[in-house]
């Protein structure tokens, strides 16, 4: 006789008017496969804990965010948020799907040039650009979206010292009601200064300005925001065109767009409260189309989406490494997965599920992580199916910046699968190895030899 | 060890503790082992039985069984001697 | 006449000192001159007293909470219907009412209706935005600010004198004196309803509520006010008496009027010794002292039901004034095994 599945005995006490918070079944079912690629069969050939990528979401989700704005304008253009995900195999995606890229760092730049993008589909964002990275980004074309007055003023003279016109759009930050109100980057609109420096720009005949720019900020579950935003920007256009009959090429509205993640501190979960790309491109197509542009000016819309394109594809497996009883009573489990591969555990309940079935019993859990620091905390409470040592998990929605601020910390990082829409496994980044980061060091002869 | 002996046990893993008035959810494992824990089985009787039964090793079912009865005594569903 | 059948299903059973409308609800609809209605109740926790009332309830099941994602709550809520064949579900939690709202189709594509607000409405009315509603609608309002981290309490001096009202997103609401007092409360009710907090100006004067019900065009179905006339120590009335308030009406029509708003709703006001009204709080959903609106000659949770499902029939226009409700308890006694049976099936 086939022997049953094995299960640790529990027992719970029914708490007169707080009964678990599941009810009396388990709402939820285990994840034993991603895109109909066994989750045990990608841990055992590629280990726990291990990343793994989903094409396939990758580019049905794409697809949905332009078809909602498609629908509703005739100029839209995604450009790829390299820091939200910048390995190349991602990047080639969006880029295949029509992405143009959006970088903050030369680092990012070169990147997206190597991966064949043309310079003159580069958008080049942020506060630090380097005197040789703004050399290159002119030399390419690339569209310099400008953040500071310092900055404006080294591409006036690198302008005329490469006698190229380099194209440029600001960075303007405004009030759109939300809070907090990012005003650290860019020209404030509220104050002019955004206006005093578009002027400063439409003076200078070595400069070409294309565009407008805003990125009102992270998270934003309040679409209407977008809509402020393109008011005041479409103000400005307006203005631009009246003073100095110039059209401005787009409007960049940067990106923001809340992911379907539940953020820590929140009642309902993200699922039901985020806002979907259709009431996000209405709130942002609705401000250009009811604004006093004109037909024939209509400025194409950018949009650098990065978090809500990204963050459903991405998955990390892991393994349970203990179960323990804290000195207060209550239970808390260790798994192979902490803040240095999780980051957006400090925002996000993500969501822990099983990967072997389980009963419909559940614990009240707190999720710590493998690290020997105190912060290294997944989930501060959370009821969870019981789990054992050595079982494993999976945990969803990590798509999104997970594989860019991770860090190396008294371990090296895993492997990143994605598979294909063909279902095929494919590693995009190897597992790193001891003598990879040895290789980053050198020591000094005298402390070479030691003896303990 | 001494169980509670006029726990009521139901089929579908629901527990009355008529002393105490508290009332206790558990998976199927569980109910077996305090069934067991009822009949007066030892230790090893209760982890032959289990290990018997289902897909599982001697070391992770001991391990279990002193979680599960630490648990039991925190309820007062058993006592030391 | 022979009365049309129909079954409802409705939560908020926690008919406690603290209690759920549900139960009041359920009264109004059996006393339906119109309908011959089944109950089923629908209940989150397994001590709520509604589960045990026969009288009131034909069948109930437990639902997972909303806070577990809506996808959880419709799935059970198939089954039931597999079951039931549900006609009409009337939500009675705050914490709920934006997961049904949201489901709305896909409930009306299962034949359940509903007579929700639109999610516009219901979001513009939340607390933290009461500022803005008030400017918008041109109501009173007191002075309010959300706070989402424990640092912004300190910043707080300059626009807030003490005591000042402490309030959760959806429930809860403390007096504080000082600043120590707003941090722990702000913990308390951050834990469980999460954020924003909402800080809150103090009005002096008495509290008036009113009852109401709109169509969704802009018309009154019907409204009552009433006044608490005791009040427990979880700020809940005990006693409460219907008064004779035209002002009160008057607002209430007007708001209804320029929000459209669609489904029960409950204004919370407090009215000052100069005879000025502020409006403290919409409840999106019918409130718990509904009964007494059955008493004064509106069978609102009735109205309701034929708003839903599209019966046509006479608004209300008026009230029996100085009808009064006393709140009492009362033991159920039964055996253990409905309490066994719920907690392990899910069903009674």
């Amino acid at each position: 006789m086939k022997k049953l599945t094995y299960e640790r005995p529990i027992i719970n006490k029914i708490n007169s008017g707080m009964p678990n918070k599941f009810g009396t079944r388990t709402e939820y079912q285990p994840i034993t496969y991603i895109d109909e690629v066994s989750v045990k069969e990608i841990m055992k050939e590629h280990g726990s804990p291990v990343y793994v990528l989903s094409e396939k979401t990758i580019r049905d989700t794409y697809k949905d965010a332009k078809k909602a704005f498609t629908a509703r304008y005739p100029k839209v253009q995604f450009a790829w948020s390299y820091k939200t995900n910048y390995l190349n195999a991602v990047c080639n995606i969006f880029h295949q799907e029509g992405s143009w890229a959006e970088v903050v760092s030369g680092f990012e730049y070169d990147k997206a040039i190597a991966n064949g993008v043309s310079g003159n589909h580069i958008i080049f964002n942020g506060p630090d650009k380097s005197e040789s990275d703004l050399e290159t980004a002119i030399i390419n074309n690339s569209l310099i979206h400008i953040d500071h007055y310092d900055e404006l003023y080294m591409i006036i003279s690198l302008a005329e010292k490469l006698e190229k016109k380099p194209k440029v759009a600001i960075r303007v930050n405004m009030d759109t009601g939300i809070s907090p109100q990012w005003s650290r980057f860019g020209f404030n609109y509220e104050s002019g200064e955004a206006w005093d420096a578009l002027n400063r720009i439409l003076i200078n005949k070595n400069l070409e300005l294309v565009g407008l720019h805003s990125h009102i900020g992270t998270y934003i579950l309040t679409a209407n925001a977008y809509n402020v935003a393109g008011t005041k920007l479409a103000d400005l256009a307006v203005r631009v065109k009246e003073k100095y009959n110039h059209a401005i090429k787009y409007i960049d509205f940067g990106g923001g767009f809340a992911s379907k993640n539940t953020l820590i501190g929140a009642y309902l979960p993200g699922t039901d409260t985020c806002p979907t790309f259709s009431e996000y491109a209405e709130a942002i197509t609705t401000s250009i189309i009811n604004s006093r542009i004109k037909l024939e000016d209509f400025p194409t819309i950018i949009l650098e989406t990065g978090r809500a394109l990204i963050d459903d594809a991405g998955f990390i497996l892991g393994t349970v490494l203990a179960n323990k009883r804290l000195a207060d009573g209550s239970k808390s489990m260790v798994i192979n997965v902490g803040v240095n591969l999780l980051f957006t555990a400090f925002w996000y309940e993500h969501r822990i599920t099983p990967a072997q079935n389980f009963s419909s019993h559940t614990e009240h859990t707190s999720v710590y992580g493998p690290l020997c620091m105190n912060i290294d905390v997944i989930r501060q409470t959370a009821d969870l199916p019981v789990m054992r040592k050595g079982d494993d998990f999976v945990i969803s929605r990590i798509g999104a910046y997970n594989m860019t601020q991770w860090m190396q910390f008294i371990t090296l990082r895993p492997k990143i699968v994605i598979i294909d829409t063909g279902r095929q496994v494919h590693v995009i980044r190897k597992n790193e190895k001891n003598e990879d980061i040895n290789s980053f060091e050198h020591v000094p002869d005298h402390l070479k030899k030691i003896n303990v | 060890m001494n169980i509670n002996k006029n726990i009521a046990i139901s089929g579908n893993g629901f527990v009355f503790d008529p002393t105490t008035g508290e009332s206790f959810s558990l998976n199927s494992i569980g109910t077996e082992i305090l069934s067991y824990l009822k009949q007066d089985m030892s230790k090893e009787e209760i982890v032959l039985a289990i290990l018997e039964k289902y897909e599982i090793d001697n070391i992770t079912v001991e391990k279990n069984y002193v979680e599960f009865l630490a648990i039991l005594r925190e309820y007062k569903l058993i006592e030391n001697d | 006449m022979t009365k049309k059948k129909i079954t409802v299903a409705i939560t908020g059973l926690n008919n406690t000192d603290n209690p759920g409308p549900g139960i009041p609800v359920i009264r109004g609809l059996l006393e339906s001159t119109f309908f011959d209605v089944r109950i089923i109740g629908l209940a989150y926790e397994n001590l709520e007293p509604g589960i045990y009332m026969e009288d009131h309830v034909d069948k109930v099941y437990s639902v997972p909470y909303p806070s577990i994602g809506t996808e959880a709550l419709i799935k059970r809520i198939k089954y039931i219907n597999s079951k039931e064949k549900i006609d009409l579900l009337i939500p009675n939690f705050d914490a709920e009412l934006y997961s049904f709202m949201k489901s709305a189709k896909v409930l009306e594509e299962m034949g359940i209706k509903t007579f929700l607000p639109t999610i516009e409405s219901f979001e513009e009315r939340h607390k933290a935005n009461l500022d803005k509603y008030g400017k918008q609608y041109g109501i009173k309002v007191p002075k309010s600010k959300s706070i989402f981290k424990e640092s912004e309490i300190y910043s707080l001096s300059d626009d807030f004198d003490y005591p000042l009202l402490v309030k959760g997103k959806y429930y809860d609401a403390f007096v504080a004196y000082n600043k120590d007092q707003i941090k722990t409360h702000f913990n308390k009710i951050s834990s469980k309803w999460g954020v924003p907090i909402i800080i809150q100006e103090f009005i002096k004067g008495t509290e008036v509520n009113v009852i109401a019900l709109g169509d969704g065009k802009g018309n009154t179905v019907g409204a009552v006010p009433m006044r608490k006339q005791y009040i427990t120590d979880k700020g809940k009335a005990w006693g409460g008496i219907t008064i004779d308030d035209k002002k009160m009406i008057s607002i209430t029509n007007d708001l209804i009027a320029k929000t459209k708003w669609r489904g029960g709703m409950e204004l919370e006001m407090i009215k000052t010794n100069n005879g000025d009204y502020y409006l403290i709080e919409i409840n999106p959903r019918i409130p718990a002292w509904v009964y007494l609106a059955v008493g004064a000659g509106q069978n609102l949770p009735e109205a309701l039901a034929k708003l839903a499902l599209g019966i046509d029939f006479d608004y209300f226009t008026d009230y029996k004034l100085g009808k009064m409700f006393v709140r009492y308890s009362y033991d159920i006694i039964m055996d253990i095994d409905k309490f066994q049976k719920l907690s392990m099936t899910g069903e009674i």
